[in-house]
């Protein structure tokens, strides 16, 4: 890819940049107590987590590992875990 | 038919952006750039000028605004000072960074603490690494070309860089002084409107302001570095057609003064260097071998015009305006450095002049002609009272007195 003038570049190139790799904790999602609030969907600073019904995932091409999702879940259906790598 | 008149040099500078029909001025008011931002907004609110003028709360909200609109594609003016500049630094470096092109207005101004509403040139040398394109004028005829060029540079398709051009505080901004406006079809001639395929529309969405991580962001910079190099030919070539359009001369990126035999050289950039030319004019008269060499641009660096204007057998003086705290003189530094770069071995005295607005005479110059009779020295301050240095007093001295005691003796 060429950079071009002032790096003003097309949209979504953020699809591209796979932030995943900074992560040093992973968030677990259990699927034991999901109630589907959506709070970690929506508090996600990566919008990166997705789902649909009492069922959500990370997407871990992104996720950060900053744990947010962990801590507004009301039921504590994730837990934080040490990436392994 | 152009139009000559005597006025203040900050409407002559409000004159000639109207001139440039910009789209989108926004300003925050400082001394002493105030003037040039209320006969603009003057000539706007009597629908003289048809232009977007938004007052904003701060100088980095007026800087950003212009940003916004220079990315949806219009042509762009804001003017500061001092804190405003500084204030604004964060967002200059954003316009450059993203290749927008816009027209800035630095009426020079020394920088707190303490305050000083007078003029020096640390404001705009604190933005110089910014990426931004300098121009330091002389009076305030060459500050209303410098601005209808600047237009036309900064929005170049090969360039498409800001472009700051720095006019000192009061002793351009408010002195009258005879100009020449040209007509506005002279004008609409020399420089056609904006035009540019990069710009926000939301039917064809781009980014602007990415991130660029370590695996891109080097050669960001490496581009940034090339444009503002790059834009010295296209100086060159707008200042040769405003010369051919409106007679008067530019194009060379510094202006040599009776050099060419000079055993002395002061170097510098600004009005004062109107006053060196006179005081040249008085050391020759004295049979001194004198002349001078004045930057106009400053960024990009003109570094081999001005190792080709200067001899090794020279004596040159620089005088900055400014200073690099706990180093010295920025210019003085960067033409020892374009001299070395070029292996040459000229001696060179920096000289720290005028800031916060004290005088810089003809009768100064004669007295730093002699001072270069010694030893090259570095951040020399010039015309420093002893009286309110206590204990430094004779640290000064050492600098400033033992070497015309040598001389003496």
């Amino acid at each position: 890819m060429k950079i071009p003038t002032g790096a003003v570049v097309d949209p979504a190139t953020s699809l591209e940049n796979e932030t995943g790799t900074w992560r040093a904790q992973v968030p677990v999602y259990l699927h034991e107590k999901c109630t589907g609030c959506r709070l970690c969907e929506w508090y996600c600073p990566d919008n990166c987590v997705v789902g649909e019904g009492k069922h959500f995932e990370p997407d871990l091409r992104y996720c950060k590992g900053c744990g947010i999702c962990a801590q507004v879940c009301p039921v504590k259906d994730i837990i934080m875990q040490a990436e392994a790598r | 038919m152009s139009r000559f008149e005597l006025m203040e040099g900050s409407k002559a500078i409000a004159e000639a952006v109207a001139l440039c029909r910009p789209h989108v001025i926004s300003a925050y008011p400082i001394t002493p750039q105030t003037h040039i931002v209320e006969y603009l907004a003057k000539k706007v609110a009597d629908g003289e000028t048809q232009a977007d003028f938004s007052t904003v709360e701060s100088e980095m909200a007026a800087a950003s605004y212009v940003l916004g609109a220079s990315a949806a594609g219009a042509r762009t003016y804001t003017a500061s000072s001092s804190q405003g500049i500084l204030l604004m630094s964060e967002v200059l470096y954003n316009l450059a960074g993203m290749r927008l092109p816009a027209v800035i207005t630095c009426a020079n101004r020394a920088v707190s603490a303490p305050l000083n509403i007078w003029n020096d040139h640390q404001d705009s040398m604190a933005v110089r690494d910014a990426g931004l394109i300098q121009l330091y004028a002389r009076d305030a005829q060459e500050a209303a070309d410098l601005h209808i060029q600047a237009f036309r540079i900064s929005e170049d398709s090969r360039v498409e860089l800001p472009v700051m051009v720095c006019v000192d505080g009061y002793l351009i901004t408010h002195a009258f002084e005879p100009v020449e406006l040209p007509e506005q079809a002279e004008v609409d001639a020399f420089l056609p409107p904006r035009q540019t395929d990069r710009k926000l529309d939301p039917r064809h969405p781009l980014t602007f302001g990415a991130f660029a991580d370590q695996a891109y962001y080097m050669e960001t910079r490496f581009q940034l570095h090339q444009a503002v190099l790059r834009s010295r030919s296209v100086i060159e070539e707008v200042g040769a057609d405003f010369t051919k359009a409106f007679g008067r001369e530019y194009g060379k990126h510094v202006e040599a003064y009776r050099a060419d035999d000079a055993a002395a050289l002061f170097v510098g950039m600004g009005s004062m260097m109107g006053t060196v030319e006179d005081a040249v004019d008085e050391l020759r008269a004295q049979g001194k071998k004198v002349g001078s060499l004045r930057l106009r641009t400053y960024r990009p660096f003109p570094a081999d015009q001005i190792c080709a204007l200067i001899k090794e057998n020279q004596k040159v003086g620089v005088l900055d305006k400014s200073i690099s705290m706990g180093a010295g003189g920025i210019l003085a530094s960067e033409v020892r450095s374009a001299l070395h770069a070029g292996s040459m071995r000229t001696p060179v005295t920096g000289f720290i002049v005028g800031l916060g607005g004290r005088d810089v005479t003809a009768e100064t110059i004669s007295r730093l002609l002699q001072r270069l009779e010694g030893p090259p020295a570095d951040a020399v301050f010039v015309d420093l009272k002893p009286d309110l240095l206590g204990d430094l007093a004779e640290t000064w001295k050492s600098t400033w007195e033992t070497v015309a005691t040598t001389q003496r003796s």
